[in-house]
């Protein structure tokens, strides 16, 4: 008995088991956005900024041959870096 | 489509939670960043079978995640972290007190088996619909609703309820349920 007394106040409102889970749903919900946002926030970071625009024109690889007019002649920043 | 530069910036602009799907899948940051480059690299060069109109970021987070999954397949998850080193690649470093229950919650988001962890990080961090993160997954929206069902009640039982780790996952699973009064 006291067993499940001393559990039941660390997992919160005894009796009330309906509104506990959904409070630690939303708990978890809030946690996780907490952890991915921090993440968002961050922005883009520059080593893929730059990899886009390198990248801007794949015409490297005959495989991906444009349909029409290749795109406006590519500013190539071949050198790295 | 071609790479027009509209949806150049639209890709630049999937960029942040590119990454933070993929840590959240991998669970270290620099091999996050590594799947998020070779994403990149994947997209750009099959960007001509991107429908116009459609949905990038799915469609970019589907190739995220079949990368991570091949590589995880070849990985077998070599890179566990309860140390929480993911932590050490936020740039806000939680408070004392909150940074302990984020690295539980980090350590208990890993025990969660891959099927239930991305679904529940695609519909409850990046928000996507059932709809999206189904065909994100390949499978049917009544399974993604089903395992993010799952993640959540076992997120439930490691946070919330005392000895967790003496029961293992089942039996506080089932405590909870039943704690619920079915």
């Amino acid at each position: 008995m006291k067993d499940v007394k001393s559990q039941a106040s660390k997992t919160a409102a005894p009796g009330k088991p309906g509104r506990l889970n959904a409070e630690i749903q939303s708990r978890i919900g809030h946690q996780l956005r907490a952890m991915y946002d921090d993440v968002v926030r961050q922005g883009v970071p520059d080593r893929f900024a730059e990899l886009i625009r390198k990248l801007d024109v794949p015409s490297s690889d005959p495989q991906l041959g444009p349909t029409g007019a290749p795109a406006a002649p590519a500013i190539k920043n071949d050198g790295r870096d | 489509m071609p790479l027009t530069d509209s949806l150049r910036d639209d890709i630049l602009a999937s960029v942040p939670s590119l990454r933070a799907f993929a840590i959240s899948l991998s669970g270290n940051g620099d091999r996050a960043d590594d799947l998020v480059q070779e994403t990149l690299l994947r997209a750009l060069a099959n960007i001509d079978s991107f429908q116009p109109g459609s949905n990038l970021p799915a469609w970019l987070f589907t190739i995220l995640r079949n990368l991570f999954r091949s590589d995880y397949r070849k990985r077998r998850r070599e890179v566990e972290d309860p140390e929480g080193n993911y932590a050490k690649t936020l740039k806000t470093q939680p408070a004392q007190g909150a940074h302990l229950e984020f690295e539980e919650f980090r350590a208990a988001l890993d025990k969660l088996p891959q099927d239930q962890r991305e679904a529940l990080i695609l519909v409850g961090a990046s928000g996507f619909s059932y709809e999206d993160a189904a065909a994100i997954c390949g499978c049917a929206v009544g399974t993604i609703k089903s395992r993010v069902n799952r993640a959540r009640t076992k997120l439930s039982a490691l946070l919330y309820v005392d000895g967790a780790d003496d029961f293992g996952p089942d039996e506080t699973v089932r405590a909870v349920i039943g704690g619920g009064g079915g």
